[in-house]
């Protein structure tokens, strides 16, 4: 593993404590400032109180092309309610100073390139972040990243899709640390009813070329299905289902529907 | 007779990158897609048979190759200055466009695609998809931002009329930009049996290279023509630009010959010292959206910033990144012209020569008659007037019915 050099990966760390103690881990998404950057915080923390893991936090994005209905209408609410790029950093600095889970940027490349891949490495060092999750920088197109995330020892979390040859899934498990993100369907994302096949064969193809940490997301909503992931993958993430409940139900519901899916993580 | 261009091979370059430009930022589940198009694009672009196809389809159904037309009375309002257009708007379907649909159209069909999607602005590409869709008998859906759609309501009209889906999109700016990240998701979704037929030179690679292989013909007939009919190389040639491949279709055979300047014309909107305008290479910086590292209109945290133009196929916050780099190196020269410049040369060749131009095609004709004025009436200005304006007999009348009160216009 080309990170193999670096600090111990604190997210790594975190989904191998789930395996020793539960099924797997519970990664929760919820993007930054949505509805108010204070509430964004309330509810990163009361996830992690609640059983979750590992947090992604979704930098807003003007043109989330990987985002289905929910996320694009959450990440819109929070830019027209003046999200800054900054902002982000404050978020992980206060949850990280009320509880102790590993988080997680997840973000489109052009606000990083904009803010400088260096700085911004820096500056997410600086806040206690452990690495970024890159929906649209693959490995082949993201030396600069590999070389900023080396030189800090931040997490970075390639995805791995069900059409990628193996020689790309190999790409995204040499050059992942943290975990690999499995795709588990053609699409965007948003809550789905069922999860196919592909997710299960999908992992089965990331451990033949040597993941040792697979977590999978995309249309994960329910205790159910993450028990069901939970018994091929290291870990279960939930992004739509969450922001949901946060737009209906504010921080409790969010905080109620934590729970009830971090019951889906019980050996 | 015929003039070679000097070797200095700027025609050559083939991506992924222009210089820093272009390249591949794109979620992992499209990159078998495009490594599936790379591919294919490169067996066909080696296979005489795809070329003679095309061809054949240009000849007997674009109605290529198009002619040139020199309008002397409207060239007396530039300077005295000889101008040139190269009629695309007489190709079928009303613009350039065609040229670029056809060519990815035969390249779905090879990697068995039976699904077009598009993005579409002024609906010409979406017009044009949807006639390719019709004429290869696969199933087409076009993605237009709600504000399009009601601007240029004819064109939805015609997408229906043959067989497509019309899908307004109502989610960021409600226009161009948003319509391709919805064709971009509906492709992630469904990248099994569709082709994402991106309708200009941006996107990830192969787009930009494929794109302008197929528009490239423009400047290849129009600068045999040139010479055939002056017997020289053209001086300048002018080109509307959004997101750029009517300006890289006429420019590219020129891009060796470095005595011919080549001018692209960005939308102004409002002006450029407002908010409202689309002069993505006058005002923007260096950025990644929608799969290519290129100049787009940004803040500072790198959000995208909304695009204003009277012309829905120039309203787009980015530009193609061949462009951006042939304003970096100096080759190609990228000026703002506004709204109101445009309708006013809009008019103009309406009213002097009797073309009816798309109100893009009008932002390429306002700048010649800029350049004309200052090039003087030895001068030969090549233009491409990229589409007719049928599409817009509503905005132009409303326009002028408000500026001249329903007189003289
Ligand atoms: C007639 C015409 N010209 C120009 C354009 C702008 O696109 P491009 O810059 O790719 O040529 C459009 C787009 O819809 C168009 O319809």
């Amino acid at each position: 593993m080309t990170g193999a050099s670096v600090a111990p990966s604190p997210v790594a760390s975190a989904i191998e404590a789930s395996r020793q103690s539960r099924a797997g881990a519970l990664i929760g998404y919820l993007p930054v400032g949505f509805p108010t950057l204070d509430d964004s915080v309330d509810a990163a923390v009361a996830l992690v109180e609640n059983g979750v893991d590992v947090l992604e936090l979704g930098i807003p994005y003007s043109d989330p092309v990987m985002d289905g209905p929910v996320i694009q209408k959450a990440t819109q609410a929070s830019l027209d309610g003046g999200f800054r790029l900054r902002d982000a950093f404050t978020a992980v600095e206060r949850i990280r100073a009320r509880v102790d889970a590993p988080v997680l940027l997840m973000t489109y490349w052009n606000p990083v390139v904009q803010y400088g891949v260096g700085r911004f490495a820096d500056d997410l060092v600086s806040a206690g972040g452990a690495g970024l999750i890159t929906p649209d920088l693959t490995v082949d197109s993201g030396a600069v990243w590999l070389a900023e995330s080396d030189r800090t020892g931040l997490d970075r979390v390639f995805l791995a899709a069900p059409t990628s040859t193996d020689e790309r899934l190999r790409l995204a498990v040499e050059n992942s640390r943290g975990f690999v993100y499995t795709v588990s369907t053609m699409g965007t994302t948003g809550a789905r009813a069922e999860l196919g096949a592909a997710a299960e064969t999908l992992v089965g193809r990331l451990r033949s070329v040597g993941s040792v940490s697979a977590c999978v997301g995309i249309g994960v909503s329910t205790p159910e299905q993450i028990a069901e992931i939970l018994g091929y993958a290291d870990g279960a993430i939930v992004g739509s289902a969450l922001v949901r409940a946060l737009a209906d139900d504010g921080v409790p519901g969010v905080a109620r529907l934590a729970a009830r899916l971090a019951s889906g993580t019980a050996r | 007779m015929t003039i070679e261009a000097t070797p200095t091979h700027l025609r050559d370059e083939q991506g992924p990158f222009f210089g820093e430009f272009g390249g591949r930022f794109m979620p992992e589940s499209l990159i078998a897609a495009l490594d599936e198009l790379s591919a294919a694009y490169d067996v066909a672009k080696a296979d005489p048979e795809f070329h003679r196809e095309l061809a054949e389809l240009h000849r007997t159904y674009t109605g290529r190759p198009s002619i040139i037309t020199e309008v002397p009375r409207f060239a007396e309002h530039a300077g005295g200055a000889r101008i040139l257009l190269k009629r695309e708007d007489l190709n079928h379907t009303g613009s350039h466009k065609i040229c670029n649909v056809l060519g990815q159209a035969l390249i779905a069909k090879r990697i068995g695609k039976t699904r077009l999607i598009a993005e579409t602005g002024a609906g010409q590409h979406g017009v044009a998809t949807a006639t390719a869709a019709a004429l290869f008998g696969m199933e087409c859906v076009v993605y237009m931002g709600e504000v399009d759609t009601e601007r240029q309501a004819l064109n939805v009209a015609r997408m229906r009329l043959l067989g497509a889906t019309v899908i307004p999109v109502t989610t960021g700016t409600r226009t161009l930009k948003d319509a391709l990240n919805e064709a971009f998701r509906d492709w992630v979704a469904n990248v099994e049996n569709t082709h994402y037929l991106l309708g200009t030179v941006a996107g990830p690679h192969p787009f930009p290279v494929m794109v302008r292989d197929f528009v490239k013909v423009i400047g290849e007939e129009a600068r045999q023509q040139v010479i055939d009919l002056t017997g020289s190389l053209p001086d300048a040639v002018v080109a509307c630009v959004g997101g750029g491949s009517n300006a890289i279709g006429i420019f590219h055979a020129f891009l060796d010959d470095p005595d011919v300047a080549l001018h692209g014309f960005e939308a102004g909107g409002d002006g450029v010292d407002t908010l409202r305008h689309a002069a993505s290479i006058t005002m923007g910086r260096p950025g990644v959206l929608h799969g290519s590292r290129s100049i787009m209109l940004q803040d500072e945290d790198g959000q995208t910033i909304d695009s204003h133009s009277i012309s829905a196929g120039l309203d787009y916050p980015g530009v193609g990144p061949e462009h951006a780099w042939l304003a970096s190196i100096g080759r190609a020269t990228y000026t703002p012209v506004t709204d109101a410049a445009a309708m006013q040369a809009f008019r103009l060749l309406c009213q002097t020569e009797g073309i009816i131009p798309a109100i893009e095609s009008a932002h390429a004709l306002a700048g010649a008659i800029e350049l004309g004025r200052t090039l003087g009436e030895k001068a030969t200005i090549l233009v491409n007037l990229s589409g007719r304006g049928d599409k817009d007999v509503e905005t132009a009348g409303a326009y002028f019915g408000v500026l001249d009160a329903g007189a003289g216009a």
